[in-house]
């Protein structure tokens, strides 16, 4: 055997190996324990039942509401700030402000100049005109870019509260949310968990003999669940009444930590918020305040000072991915941007076994229909394809389970049509080789100029069909995009095994005897 | 890939015009040197061509529209199984409803079990009042237990829209890639036949899903977008033969050498159109009702395509020939 040969033959073994560890996890139930690898290959909705459903975010939605928010918020603060007669008002993405007392136009501008950054003064040169101030557009970028990823973050954390084994929740495109839930046949609660606003409060840990245990609460006090040190859940006695809620907190970010201290989360209150929280914080020194979203305590940092600028920090022993997470729930109270439920497919349990079973069926039925003819058309030739074809089955839905792709119905319709397509590169050899032989040439001859003219039409023929699957991908979702993969996964596999592969066994014929004749 | 020569290959190689050739035994469906005039007959194809492009367009103007599934129109669809096979009327009488208009009950072929019944144009996607009222229908009139409720879906209005734009532009775009990859690779005429006869493939297909009565949704676009690859697939088959032959055969006139390519071909091209074929087919029969129509446009498609890359795309090749340098 030469050396090229070898190292052929070698790579096969070694891809076969591999394959078989992947694949065991999904055939032998459990895997033996010492198994290196542990995950099956991952059954699409249409094929283990569940309920799918997809949510359009309105971010420009979202952005006229923090518009909106701004404007009520400059009100306030011009009243506060005694500037005389004046309202504020949202039109499109703008704040006009209309002025009683156009002296002060210079007092609005320099206070919007501090206290809103994200709002700027739209020139006019008329001093009587209306105020105009328009949202930044790098502020409405930060928007547009955070809403989908708060919306994400909120929807799982309700989520894992439902209690599904393996939710999926992903963003599609620029503003779809997708969830998947296995198993769940009645999506009702899911949804109205989903949809429903969610509510932030902050309330005082209960201290002190009233309080009591979190096994018996004194009155006045409650349990809350939070999130414990080593990823369990710890309770928490907290007070019944709600000091604050959400609504008064404009925004909240990380600021990266010092040496000593790990991150910390800054937050701004508006002008209620932070005349509220400064008499909380100041009567309540060295006490907890927990955050609590949803009834779960996202975290109870202690009141080191009165806070009563508007503006305050908290600070923990939080990595940046806590402390990201915390300035979200602080920012977002309610979902960033109102949801719209767009699609709700949900598949019984019944259908998706009867879809397997006749998936398996087609494919068992279609591939024997060719490996017959194969065999019978082409003899030895036909057994050689036919091992190919096997082989690339094999590792189709290995590279299925290797990579964590989800298998779905149309995906195991793309197996089966991988059997009928792949074959083609064997067939093209094949005839070749057999024109070739009827040109008189010797079968190595024959052989070396089959593979080699060959080539060329496999390779065309397939970067076409490959790009197709490309396009496909690009231009579906969910079950369709399992059928894109396997086209194009199936695509590489009969490449490697219907002309890498059978090549190795040609070249071992011609290698080991004299050889006069080869069937095909 | 070529294999080491082996110590074997020291042999003194024979020359082949002076051995006796050996007599080769194939099994073969079509026998070699086989000349079939395919070239002569492509005016009659070409009427063919029409005829059946002309018939599927005339049925989807009749019906309206192809049968869009709600992935396309929105709405509601609920998937049903009853025990017993049961009167597609019985199920039209459970949904006659204040609540419910312009209900579509289709049997989905499986020996008068399994229905299909669809809502177009529903509300927003958020309402699941189609498909409660749908529900209660059939309940009311068959009893709980002696049905199986399969799949219920519910799609807004607005992801339709969206799927129509994107259907047609990755159809096309696959269509314009794979005339381009062709055109790079061969010359500019073979890709504009090759993209010709996907159009040629995709109308008729479209064509037969409307006569079949078949549900168009976001597979059968996933099927449209396979037949649009394999038609391309086929077609660059047989214009690697032609381009290859023009080569050996510098004086012959391109219909001579058209017609030797796609005769030398032919073998090769029934046979794999024929695989396919077989497992599309076994698809369609035994793959059940959720992929039916997504097996039938593979099926036809694949059917077509086979036929195009003979008849359609190489006539084109030659018609632009005789356009460049008129005999």
């Amino acid at each position: 055997m030469s050396r090229s040969v070898l190292y052929r033959v070698l790579l096969f073994v070694v891809l076969t190996a591999a394959t078989i560890v992947f694949l065991v996890p999904t055939f032998v139930r459990p895997a033996p324990a010492f198994w290196p690898w542990r995950q099956p290959v991952r059954l699409g909705l249409d094929l283990q039942g569940g309920t799918h459903l997809l949510y359009g975010v309105e971010i420009e939605q979202a952005i006229d509401n923090t518009v909106d928010r701004h404007a009520r918020d400059l009100e306030r603060e011009l009243h506060d700030a005694q500037i005389g007669a004046v309202t504020a008002e949202r039109e499109r993405r703008t704040v006009r402000i209309r002025l009683a007392n156009k002296e002060k136009r210079q007092e609005v501008v320099d206070l919007v100049k501090e206290r809103f950054p994200s709002l700027t003064v739209a020139s006019s040169q008329d001093a009587e005109a209306d105020l105009v101030l328009t949202l930044d557009q790098r502020e409405a970028q930060r928007i547009r870019d955070n809403v989908v990823d708060q919306a994400l973050k909120i929807i799982r954390n309700r989520i894992d509260q439902f209690g599904v084994s393996e939710p999926t929740v992903q963003a599609q495109g620029t503003d779809e949310i997708v969830v998947q839930l296995p198993g769940i046949q009645d999506p009702q609660r899911a949804k109205e968990l989903i949809g429903k606003t969610a509510l932030l409060e902050f309330k005082l840990v209960a201290t002190g003999p009233q309080a009591g245990t979190p096994e018996h609460p004194g009155p006045g006090a409650q349990v809350l669940y939070g999130k414990g040190d080593a990823g369990g859940r710890r309770a928490y006695l907290v007070e019944r009444r709600t000091l604050m809620t959400g609504d008064v907190l404009t925004d909240a970010s990380v600021r990266p930590g010092t040496a000593t201290e790990g991150m910390a989360v800054d937050f701004v209150l508006d002008a209620r918020g932070a005349k509220l929280f400064g008499e909380i914080s100041s009567a309540n020194v060295g006490r907890n305040l927990a955050i609590v979203l949803d009834n779960y305590v996202e975290s109870a940092p202690t009141i080191r000072e009165p806070i009563t600028g508007g503006r305050g920090q908290i600070t923990g022993r939080f990595d940046f991915a806590e402390a990201q997470d915390l300035a979200n729930v602080l920012r977002n109270g309610a979902l960033p941007a109102p949801l719209k439920l767009i699609e709700e497919r949900t598949v019984g349990p019944s259908l998706g076994q009867d879809s397997i079973r006749k998936g398996v069926l087609s494919f068992v039925v279609g591939s024997a229909l060719v490996v017959a003819f194969m065999l019978v058309y082409y003899r030895g030739g036909g057994v050689v394809a036919d091992a190919a074809l096997l082989l690339n089955v094999f590792f189709l839905v290995g590279a299925f389970a290797a990579f964590g792709f989800t298998l779905s119905l149309p995906g195991i319709a793309g197996i089966v049509l991988t059997i009928g397509m792949a074959v083609d590169a064997n067939v093209l050899i094949l005839e070749r080789i057999r024109e070739e032989l009827r040109l008189g040439k010797t079968p190595r001859a024959a052989i070396e100029t089959g593979y080699e003219r060959a080539w060329y039409a496999i390779r065309d023929s397939n970067v076409t069909t490959f790009c197709s699957g490309l396009i496909l991908f690009q231009f579906g979702t969910g079950p369709v995009r399992g059928f894109a993969v396997t086209l194009c996964l199936g695509i590489l596999t009969s490449l490697l095994t219907g002309v890498f592969g059978t090549r190795v066994v040609y070249d071992l014929l011609v290698s080991r005897r004299r050889l006069t004749t080869v069937s095909v | 890939m070529k294999g080491g020569p082996g110590p074997m290959a020291t042999r003194p190689t024979t020359r082949t015009d002076k051995v006796p050739t050996i007599e080769h035994h194939f099994f073969e469906l079509i026998p070699p040197g086989l000349n079939i005039d395919f070239v002569g007959l492509r005016f009659k194809m070409l009427l063919v061509s029409w005829t059946l492009i002309l018939i599927g367009l005339v049925s989807i103007y009749l019906h309206g529209g192809l049968n869009y599934g709600i992935d396309f129109a929105g709405g509601t669809m609920v998937h049903v199984k009853f025990g017993a096979s049961t009167p597609i009327g019985d199920i039209r009488g459970a949904l006659s409803r204040p609540e419910l208009r312009e209900v579509v009950v289709q049997d989905v072929g499986q020996g008068g079990k399994e229905f299909q019944i669809r809502v177009l144009g529903a509300a927003e996607g958020g309402s699941t009042a189609i498909a409660d009222a749908i529900k209660t229908g059939l309940r009311d009139k068959f009893g709980e237990g002696t049905y199986d409720v399969l799949r219920v879906e519910t799609v807004g209005p607005k992801v339709g829209k969206d799927l129509w734009r994107d259907a047609t532009l990755a159809v096309l775009a696959a269509t314009l890639v794979m005339a381009t990859y062709i055109a790079l690779r061969f010359e500019l005429r073979f890709g504009i036949g090759a993209a010709v006869a996907l159009v040629h493939d995709v109308l008729i297909t479209l064509g037969a899903l409307s006569i079949a009565n078949m549900e168009f949704d976001l597979t059968t676009v996933a099927a449209l977008l396979t037949v649009v690859g394999y038609s391309v697939h086929d077609t660059v088959i047989v214009s690697d033969r032609i381009r290859e032959n023009m080569r050996k055969m510098r004086r012959e006139s391109l219909a001579t050498i058209m017609n030797l390519s796609i005769n030398e071909t032919l073998s090769r091209t029934l046979i794999t159109s024929g695989t396919a074929i077989l497992v599309t087919a076994a698809l369609f029969v035994l793959g059940g009702s959720v992929i039916h129509s997504f097996a039938f446009a593979l099926l036809v498609g694949f059917v077509v395509g086979t036929y195009s890359s003979i008849y359609v795309a190489s006539p084109i090749v030659l018609y632009l020939e005789g356009r460049k340098s008129p005999r």
